[in-house]
This record gives C-alpha cells, sequence and structure tokens, in this order.
C-alpha cells in the first residue's frame, strides 16, 4: 500500500485528498448542518404548518367580547344588528382581550364608516337598509339619530325608498313612476317597524292590472289598454312585463 | 492565508456547523397542537352571492389578520363587482375599501343585473400550484387548507401563473408567493378565519366538511351550489350559493 501511494505521482495524491475532502465535507454538511426539514418532505411540511399556525391572532372572535361586555351584546341581540360580530365595525380587538385598560380597540363614529354598507349601490341586494348620502341628512353623524348596538330608526321610515331604494329607483325610470307603491302593495303599518315578519301584499291575480289596463275598465283613456279575455292568455301579467320597469323590455 | 490555515478554518467551519446542525435538530417537533388532529378536519367554504353587500370588511379583515400590505393592490381575499348591462356585456371591477369606492348614486337604466362576489383561494383538492412548484414549497395540509413554506419558495411565480383562480401574489416585503390559508393559525385554535368573522351578511360560512352538523355541511344541503372552474378539475372547496354564470 505504502509503495502505491510513493508511486503515485504527488499531484494525484493531492487531488485524491481532495476528493476525499471534499467528500467528508458533502458528508458532513448533508448529515449534520442542513436541518430535517430540508431534506426530508415529511419534516418540511410539519415545520412550515407549525409555523403557519404559530402566527399571531389579531381577531379575537365572536365569542369573546360577550364575557365582559354583556349589556352591549344584549343590545346588540334584539337588534338589526345581531348577525354583526363586534370586531365587524371595532376593528381587530385580541390585543384588547389580553391588555383591556391600556389597548382600545376602535370606536368608528364618522359618517363615512356607516356608509361601508349602507351607502346606496345599484349591485347590493335588494331589501338592504341604503341611503343616499347626499340626500339623507347630509353632514349629521349617523350615530345622533342610530344607536348602532341597535340601529332602529326613531322614527318609522316616512318612504317606502328608505328601504326598498333599488326599486324606487328602477320605478322611477319607468310609465309606473307616478304609481305609489301602496297602489299595488297594501302595506300595513306594522311593516314599518318589523319589515321582516309583516310583509306588505303583492298582486297574485292578472284581474288586478286588469283594473286600469284592460279595455273595458274606467280608467283614463291615455293608458295602454287590452283585452284581458285574449291577451296573454293563460299566463300572469308579471310573466312579461316586470310592473317596476315598464318600457326596459 | 496559506493553505494550512485554509483547511484548519474550513475544519472549524465544518465542525461547528455540525453542532449548530445537531442541536436544532431537537426542535423540530412534528405536533401543531396536542389538542389539534388534522386528519380529521377538511376544510371548505361557502359564500351566498345574494346575501354579499360589498362593503369589503372582509378584504380589510384578512390584510390586519395576515399582515398583507394596504399597498400596492394585493390581497388575499378580494371582492368583485359585476355590472351586466342589457346589451350582454360584462364588466368586473375588484373593489376597494374606501366609502367613496362603495358610493354608486348613478342609476345606469341599461344594468341588467349586478351583484357582488368575494373571491379567495379555493383550496383545490387538486392544486395546479402544488404541482408546478419547482423546490416543493407549497403543499396540501392533511385538513385540506394549502400551505406555503416561506423559506423554502424561491419566488419564481410558476405557482402565481399556474392558478387559474388569481389567488396567488408575490409578497411585496417577503418576495415569495403568498395566499390565503384560511387563517390557518386561527383554525388551528377553533377559530374562524378573519374574513368569516366580520362579514356582516353571513355571506361567507366556514365549516368542516367531515362534519355533518357544520354550517357548512347544513349551507351545501340547503343551497344549491356551484364551483369556480369546475371544468378544470381542480376540486375546489369554496362553494357558491346563487352563481350567475357569468362568473368564472
Amino acid at each position: 500500500m505504502g509503495n502505491f501511494l510513493k508511486k503515485l505521482p504527488e499531484q494525484a495524491v493531492r487531488i485524491i485528498v481532495l476528493f476525499i475532502a471534499l467528500a467528508v465535507v458533502l458528508f458532513v454538511v448533508r448529515q449534520f448542518i442542513l436541518p430535517p426539514s430540508l431534506k426530508d418532505p415529511v419534516l418540511q411540511k410539519a415545520s412550515a404548518t407549525e409555523r403557519e399556525a404559530a402566527k399571531e391572532i389579531k381577531y379575537g372572535g365572536a365569542q369573546i367580547c360577550t364575557g365582559c361586555h354583556e349589556k352591549v351584546h344584549d343590545v346588540k341581540a334584539k337588534g338589526y344588528h345581531r348577525d354583526l360580530t363586534c370586531e365587524s365595525c371595532h376593528g381587530a380587538a385580541q390585543k384588547h382581550t389580553e391588555n383591556p385598560t391600556e389597548i382600545k380597540p376602535s370606536i368608528p363614529k364618522k359618517r363615512d364608516y356607516c356608509g361601508y354598507c349602507h351607502t346606496y349601490n345599484s349591485s347590493r341586494p335588494t331589501g338592504f337598509p341604503q341611503i343616499n348620502p347626499d340626500t339623507h341628512n347630509p353632514r349629521k353623524p349617523c350615530i345622533t339619530c342610530h344607536n348602532p348596538h341597535n340601529p332602529a330608526p326613531p322614527k318609522a321610515p316616512g318612504s317606502c325608498s328608505a328601504c326598498h331604494a333599488q326599486i324606487e329607483r328602477t320605478k322611477a325610470a319607468s310609465y309606473h313612476a307616478l304609481v305609489a307603491c301602496t297602489v299595488c302593495h297594501t302595506t300595513p303599518e306594522k311593516h314599518k317597524t318589523s319589515p321582516r315578519t309583516v310583509i306588505p301584499s303583492k298582486p297574485d291575480k292578472r284581474e288586478f292590472c286588469g283594473k286600469c289596463h284592460d279595455k273595458s275598465s274606467s280608467s283614463s283613456k291615455g293608458l295602454p289598454k287590452v283585452d284581458m279575455e285574449t291577451h296573454g292568455e293563460k299566463y300572469v301579467c308579471w310573466q312579461c312585463h316586470y310592473p317596476h320597469m315598464l318600457g326596459g323590455l | 492565508m496559506d493553505r494550512r490555515d485554509f483547511l484548519k478554518n474550513l475544519g472549524l467551519l465544518v465542525s461547528s456547523g455540525g453542532i449548530v446542525g445537531g442541536l436544532s435538530a431537537e426542535a423540530w417537533a412534528l405536533i401543531i397542537n396536542k389538542d389539534y388532529d388534522t386528519s380529521k378536519h377538511n376544510y371548505g367554504m361557502g359564500i351566498d352571492v345574494d346575501k354579499c353587500i360589498g362593503c369589503g370588511r372582509c378584504m380589510q379583515a384578512c390584510k390586519t389578520e395576515n399582515d398583507v400590505p394596504d399597498e400596492p393592490f394585493f390581497f388575499r381575499t378580494w371582492v368583485e363587482r359585476y355590472v351586466i348591462k342589457n346589451d350582454k356585456s360584462v364588466s368586473v371591477k375588484t373593489i376597494g375599501m374606501g366609502p367613496e369606492e362603495s358610493a354608486d348614486l348613478i342609476v345606469e337604466k341599461d344594468i341588467l343585473r349586478s351583484f357582488f362576489v368575494p373571491k379567495l383561494c379555493n383550496q383545490c383538492d387538486h392544486p395546479p400550484c402544488v404541482q408546478v412548484c419547482p423546490v416543493g414549497a407549497t403543499f396540501k395540509t392533511a385538513d385540506g387548507v394549502i400551505l406555503m413554506d416561506t423559506k423554502r419558495c424561491v419566488g419564481c411565480r410558476y405557482c402565481i401563473q399556474a392558478c387559474p383562480y388569481g389567488a396567488r401574489y408575490l409578497h411585496p416585503v417577503t418576495h415569495v408567493a403568498d395566499k390565503c390559508t384560511f387563517c390557518y393559525h386561527r383554525l388551528v385554535k377553533g377559530l374562524l378565519p378573519a374574513c368569516v368573522e366580520v362579514c356582516p351578511k353571513q355571506a361567507r360560512v366556514f365549516g368542516d366538511m367531515k362534519s355533518i352538523a357544520s354550517p357548512l355541511g347544513r349551507f351545501t344541503r340547503m343551497n344549491k351550489t356551484h364551483v369556480l372552474k369546475a371544468g378544470m378539475n381542480t376540486d375546489p372547496k369554496v362553494y357558491y350559493a346563487n352563481l350567475d354564470g357569468e362568473v368564472n
């Protein structure tokens, strides 16, 4: 063996030593220096999952506020805002639950904040209470009239458009613009205070439209009139005509 | 420095590295949370398009909870406003979070229908983003959430291109891909994702698909649901109720 090494030229020995050293380094790096999570996908996923799970929580959750703010919770539970969590308006409050005296959540008092949800937008679902901020008590903060924890208005809405803005605006551009909502919908007074439980009527027979639009009816002459016997046969009128958007068809 | 010194230094470096590596190996705990068993859950989300009012609170809450920078315009979850005109032309715009953004007082007479669609990562059962990652930095957990290993990601953006839903972006601070995690750090502690937590209309419903009693179980029983881009065989786990055919 010694003879063999002696017979090798010096430069070959150096190269062999270098390669052995490299192999050792590679082995050490792979075995000891690289964290196990870099070699094993299972461990890698576990450590990444663990890091993700350890991230800081900012929103405390719907349950935690009730412990201290029971009175507000009880008021809110009966009002229209019962489905909102406190943090929907007051912002992330996990830190407040850990240090209630020093860290306070925000209290949005400005008019724009309510507008995030309640400014009129034609994409919002029909029936969702929306206002036009330019005409609805301009510049007055919402909280002067509405308690945000129980936002029922101090007096019953004066007009249907207070809640049914989308229909009102559509109707305003149609031939029925001058027909009041109550002409077709009998509206109990209680609907204004319990809008979801007391519901106005809807026409359910074609004869209802016939009161104005049948050729034998006594309504004014300018109205479009048809022979209800033959026109549309078995169908009800609103299968073809949308009463809030006549002329838009 | 001669060769002897160089080799000496190299030896020191290697042996010190060995010690550090050996120590940190102990820190790799496999269990996230002793009370939490990943194999018992499979998370999903339900979204009722008819309930969304486009207030943008979910977007705000998500940014707060997950440290997503306010500017530039990056979101883990966002809300799109669809306006379909009488001539059937469709315009889609991601809404902003300010009050002036939600104002829309002009009634366009030629709007046929219009609505908001909240979007986020669909946490696909067959995620294309996981398939394309060259370094294995993104993966699916046993409870059905697609997570990112931010330490392994090299920021190549393949996953961002591969996602059919546009749910990923390159984080402007960390420079690695970032995405919705269903607020995984909240789930393991039994809390709801931040967007579900703050939604004022309960348009977002979160739950466990392995539990028949979860809100999501009820949501999928009571509604006719649809998923986005079903034809791509990604098997998304975000279910939409009352979804319009124009949405994809």
